[in-house]
């Protein structure tokens, strides 16, 4: 049996972090290990506030091959930007 | 530099003609500064040479905590001595870092501690020197983290994403690193005749072995260029060794401290200082194995490994039976 700790990917949200950032893995044996071991690998100089764990091999990420599929539709939407709408001076701020 | 005389796998740079359609892809990413990710392609060649390099210079970082834990309980005063805990401790992470910067090349970080562990991979040489008295824990992160930090600053740019991020953090804390030391080597240079004594003397056996953490001269050097084409290095070992006796000579002056080199003076016409290289048939023994603490070193870390097995394994079991007992309540 592969007697290896598994590894935990973390996440930090910082003091004014608006949310929880990916900051690097570890290995460790659970949950608890992994987050008392990224209080000390990931946050000696009060990087953050809240720490979350979760095991690698629970997350699933898109592949760099699908980039075109996914990303491009959304360059030829211009309109979704509001810098894409001339409003009058006149009218001021909106 | 922490990775010194890393072999580049493959037969050297292709020309654009030589390569597959793959391959020039991928070198026109990196020639645009686009990162490479894990998940992207790569050559089976950039992907060994780099868990060659990742993986010494990770052990570099964790070798390294061994001759600074060394003054640990004899730190000269309770403050001392956490800065100098605080800074060994970094080394650890700055160590873990990297062996995740790593595995995500698909190494796992059983095989490459153990990689380590037998001699099938190197750490810099620098850590084969020992610590005499507390005079070399000043001269250390003075000289050799600083040596580090040249070679590190230029490999936040790397092209692997994973190493880059890595070097990011690093380079963000290693700057403590090197002025706590040139804190405490100056509290010697400033003090009795004999910690000034002291002081000189780190200096005297510290210097050339600093200098030879950039690896061999380029002349040497034959594996730089595929390297270089890739980014995973940056500089060649001697613009980075020229760079840290330039920054370092006026900062020894300031401390009364002479460098250990009579042909050590300023080159008007170049701009640069010139210095006497070190004994590279030293440095070659060092490499080989015959450097004065290699032994103890790789002991040291082999006894931590086996020491710690039984807590790896008792906590692993433990986890493993919790989340039975878990699975069984549900």
């Amino acid at each position: 049996m592969n007697n290896e700790w598994p590894l935990w990917e973390i996440f930090i949200r910082g003091q004014h972090g608006m949310s929880h950032r990916h900051v690097g893995s570890l290995h460790a044996p659970d949950a608890e290990m992994a987050i008392k071991n990224a209080r000390d690998v990931y946050t000696r100089r009060n990087e953050g506030v809240s720490i979350w764990v979760v095991e690698a091999n629970n997350i699933s990420a898109s592949s760099p091959s699908d980039k075109g599929p996914l990303y491009e539709p959304s360059e030829s939407k211009v309109y979704r930007h509001p810098t894409f709408f001339d409003i009058p001076d006149e009218v001021g701020a909106m | 530099m922490y990775a010194q005389m890393i072999k580049t796998a493959g037969t050297g740079v292709k020309s654009r003609e030589e390569m597959t359609e793959q391959e020039r892809a991928f070198q026109d990413k990196i020639d645009a500064d686009i990162k490479i990710e894990p998940k992207d392609w790569m050559p089976d060649d950039y992907r060994a040479t780099l868990i060659r390099q990742i993986g010494q210079h990770a052990h570099s970082e964790i070798v390294g905590q061994l001759p600074e834990g060394n003054w640990i309980t004899r730190a000269p005063t309770l403050e001392r001595k956490a800065i100098l805990l605080a800074k060994v401790q970094d080394e650890a992470g700055h160590g873990l870092y990297l062996y995740c910067a790593a595995e995500t090349l698909g190494v796992s970080r059983d095989e490459i501690t153990e990689m380590l562990l037998d001699g099938r991979m190197k750490y810099s040489s620098i850590f084969n020197y020992p610590t005499l008295n507390w005079a070399d824990i000043g001269a250390v992160g003075w000289l050799v983290d600083g040596a580090a930090i040249m070679n590190q600053v230029p490999l936040q740019r790397t092209s692997f994403g994973p190493y880059s991020r890595a070097m990011i953090r690093i380079c963000k804390e290693e700057s403590f690193h090197q002025r706590q030391g040139y804190d405490a080597i100056r509290k010697m240079a400033e003090g009795t005749p004999e910690q000034r004594r002291m002081a000189q003397d780190a200096m005297n056996r510290l210097w050339y072995p600093s200098l030879m953490m950039f690896g061999p001269s380029d002349k040497e050097s034959v594996h730089s260029a595929q390297s270089m084409a890739w980014k995973i290095k940056i500089n060649t070992n001697d613009e980075l060794r020229q760079k840290f006796v330039d920054q370092t000579v006026p900062q020894a002056e300031y401390l009364g401290l002479s460098i250990p080199d009579p042909d050590l003076k300023w080159n008007e016409a170049r701009g640069h200082y010139d210095y006497t290289d070190p004994d590279w048939s030293e440095f070659f023994d060092v490499i080989k194995g015959n450097g004065p603490c290699n032994v103890d070193r790789l002991a040291a870390r082999n006894k931590a490994w086996d020491d710690g097995k039984w807590v790896r394994d008792g906590l692993l079991a433990h986890a493993r039976k919790k989340r039975t007992r878990n699975l069984a309540a549900e």
